[in-house]
């Protein structure tokens, strides 16, 4: 098995209702849910689902209530049991586990956080983080720094003593997610974590958890029905449908740009993709002159060649220099100059490969030059142009009500002339 | 056929009563034991009662009632307990609460576990419901029969009258309450990996309390009534009173043991409620 693989879910089912063997005949012949009910009383909640999820990857599964989600994450710690498939931690089959060998995994391997929090409301914050190591048989002392540490990590210091009800919807989470924290698990099992939070705490829990998750490098699951939220907190998603298949498995990019069917492309469609497509998908490489060793004739012949009219000049180590133009190059060249450096464009902006290009629309309306895309450790990669980031947000965006051709406006006046002209 | 000839068929009086004297002529030793652990019991609780002298109790009274509850049912229980000391009636109602005690003491140790038991397990649940319908709307006087044929007359059968009469509340609600629990902090405790036990007692107990606690005041409250009933069989206290009063036209006693009794009920009930809202907040 793959070193690099912590979760490995295999055709996994399940099936509840009093016998689910009756349902499978009934589901390789491909009949619905609906249908399956009703011949025999069985609700197929997960359907034949398979994948891998990687070592410290954040993976989302997502879908809409009905899709089996809940079911599936369940399955993972086996608080739900599932009806056949396997699954695979550090390549070890969770099912075959004994009580002893499952209560184990569950108090030193994976925590989970709940939509409605799941805290004990006779418990002060610290209790309740506490819980999982007390479970656990840790002595007070040392469950109660540990307790401290995770509460400082979720900002919740000073919140020590406080009651659950004292608190705030989004505080309550962060209660939650340090009690999963405590006991320093390697798998993250989030249910619908952020759901019942208002949209604006929901979007500061979302960047906090990917602040968090930048300093843990924890393997985190993540199940939610929210399109948005999957992609913003996802390395690779999972969309599953509503009779609990699963349709798609990529990065929020593939998902985007490449939907599997239409059911996952439906979902799709109303997404801002400007905010998940990146820079690198419409970025181009283009010639670039070397300083000191190229100098005005290079420049000029090579953007000759390529028919364009300004270049892009870096030094031996590939760091942006400026930019420079064709006339300015001839002007140079013919006062026999060697140097570029004088005639250098320095009003450049820049941008990493993973800038979502929506974040680039105002700074491209702006400035009159290409962006230059620069790596984290600010080397030169490629330019994207204006006119393809206008592009692409306009491919996005239809205007609701077309504004009328100037050339339509023309012909309605002179219709309008004609008309009268013809009293 | 009429109905007497089918009553000679249908004999449901017929049956229990061959029952319960078998159960006297068999198991004779077995209701001694439980009758000298009541009666050992009963006489501890009175004791311990009116050991010290009564203006100490009732500052004891006062000052538990003004800690658990608030202020004013301390006040309250103050003035109340006075007034009965002065209406000379406070060694009828000092054995009227030792039975109570002793009777919810014991139903208490029956009930819960049960209550346990049956939210756990829908089969106990389903056996246990129609018994305890059954045992609440039997009438009270009901189960002053078989008491007194298995005990005799007294105090004792008057604690097990009233127990299995007060009983079925605290079971219902400790069910109940342990089935409220919200299933995300069941499934929570079990995440973290919590055995059974475990969970039974740090997460489904501790937040199912103010509702077991609801169970049992209103146990003590049906105990109180029954305690007064009881005194029809010898049970003692101000049930007796309250008989006297009856039965040899006594207007004044039946009245002043009355009082006491309403006293004595607003007291109890006051101070349960209050533990049962205090119980949740002080756990660590």
């Amino acid at each position: 098995m793959d070193e690099n693989v912590k979760i490995k879910v295999d055709n996994l089912y399940k099936i509840f209702g009093p016998n689910p063997k009756k349902a499978f005949p009934l589901i390789e012949k491909g009949l619905e849910r609906s249908e399956i009910l009703e011949k025999t009383g069985n609700v197929v909640a997960v359907r034949g689902v398979s994948f891998e999820i990687k070592k410290k990857e954040t993976f989302v599964i997502m879908g809409l209530s009905g899709s089996g989600k809940s079911t599936l994450i369940r399955c993972l710690n086996r608080l739900v049991d599932s009806t056949s498939g396997k699954i695979f931690i550090d390549g070890k089959n969770i099912l075959e586990m004994d009580k002893e060998e499952l209560r184990e995994s569950r108090r030193y391997m994976m925590s989970m956080v709940f939509q409605h929090f799941g805290l004990l409301p006779h418990r002060n914050v610290t209790n309740n983080v506490e819980f999982g190591l007390e479970i656990g048989g840790m002595e007070k002392e040392e469950r109660n720094k540990k307790a401290l540490d995770a509460i400082e990590l979720v900002g919740l210091k000073g919140y020590e003593k406080s009651m659950p009800d004292e608190l705030s919807g989004g505080m309550q989470q962060r209660v939650g997610l340090a009690r999963a924290l405590a006991n320093n698990p390697e798998i993250l099992l989030m249910d619908e974590a952020f759901s019942a939070l208002d949209p604006l705490i929901r979007n500061q829990m979302q960047d906090e958890l990917l602040e968090l998750q930048a300093k843990m490098h924890k393997t985190i699951v993540f199940i939610t029905h929210d399109l948005d939220e999957a992609l913003k907190l996802g390395d690779r998603i999972l969309i599953l449908g509503p009779d609990g298949t699963s349709r798609q498995l990529g990065t929020p990019e593939e998902i985007l740009s490449d939907p599997a069917d239409d059911y996952v492309a439906k979902f799709v469609e109303k997404v801002d993709k400007t905010k998940v497509i990146t820079v690198s998908s419409i970025m181009r490489k283009a010639p670039v002159m070397t300083i000191p060793k190229d100098g005005p004739g290079g420049a000029s012949r090579t953007m000759e060649k390529n028919g364009i009219s300004s270049i892009f000049v870096v030094d031996s180590e590939r760091y942006l220099k400026g930019m420079v133009t064709i006339d300015e190059t001839v002007k140079l060249q013919k006062k026999k100059e060697r140097d570029l450096e004088p005639i250098l464009i320095r009003d450049l902006y820049t941008a990493y490969e993973d800038t979502p290009i929506s974040d680039l629309l105002a700074t491209a309306l702006s400035t009159k030059y290409p962006i230059v895309v620069i790596d984290k450790d600010y080397r030169y990669k490629g330019i994207v142009d204006r006119a393809a980031i206008i592009n692409e947000v306009s491919d996005e965006t239809e205007d609701s009500e077309s504004p009328m051709h100037f050339s339509e406006m023309e012909e309605g006046i002179s219709n309008q002339d004609s008309d009268n002209g013809g009293e | 056929m009429d109905s007497v000839a089918l009553h000679k068929i249908f004999d449901i009086g017929g049956v229990f009563e061959a029952i319960i004297d078998w159960l006297t002529e068999n198991l004779g030793v077995v209701f001694d034991i439980i009758a000298d652990v009541i009666d050992a019991l009963l006489t501890g609780f009175f004791n311990g009662l009116m050991f010290p002298h009564a203006f100490i109790m009732i500052a004891l009274f006062g000052a538990l009632a003004w800690w658990i509850a608030k202020k004013g049912v301390g006040i309250f229980t103050l003035v109340g307990f006075f007034l009965i000391y002065a209406m000379n009636l406070w060694e009828a109602t000092m054995e009227t609460l030792a039975l109570v005690i002793t009777s919810v003491f014991i139903a208490i140790l029956i009930a819960i576990p049960i209550g346990i038991w049956a939210s756990k397990k829908d089969t106990v649940e389903a056996i246990v419901r129609p018994i305890l319908d059954f045992m609440q709307t039997l009438p009270a006087f009901v189960y002053l029969i078989p008491a007194v044929l298995f005990f005799r007359l007294g105090a004792v059968p008057g604690v097990v009258a009233t127990l299995i009469f007060s009983l079925p509340p605290s079971v219902r609600l400790t069910n109940l309450g342990i089935r409220q629990v919200p299933k995300e902090i069941k499934e929570a405790s079990m995440a973290f990996g919590a055995t059974n036990r475990q969970m039974l007692l740090k997460a489904e107990i501790p937040v199912a309390i103010p509702t077991i606690m609801a169970g049992v005041n209103q146990t003590i409250m049906l105990a109180l009534s029954m305690v007064v009933i009881a005194g029809m069989i010898g049970a003692g206290g101000l049930g007796n009173e309250v008989l006297k009063g009856i039965t040899q036209l006594k207007i004044d006693l039946g009245f002043e043991s009355g009082i006491a009794i309403v006293i004595l009920a607003i007291f109890l009930d006051r101070v349960t409620q209050a533990l049962g809202v205090a119980s949740q907040k002080q756990e660590e």
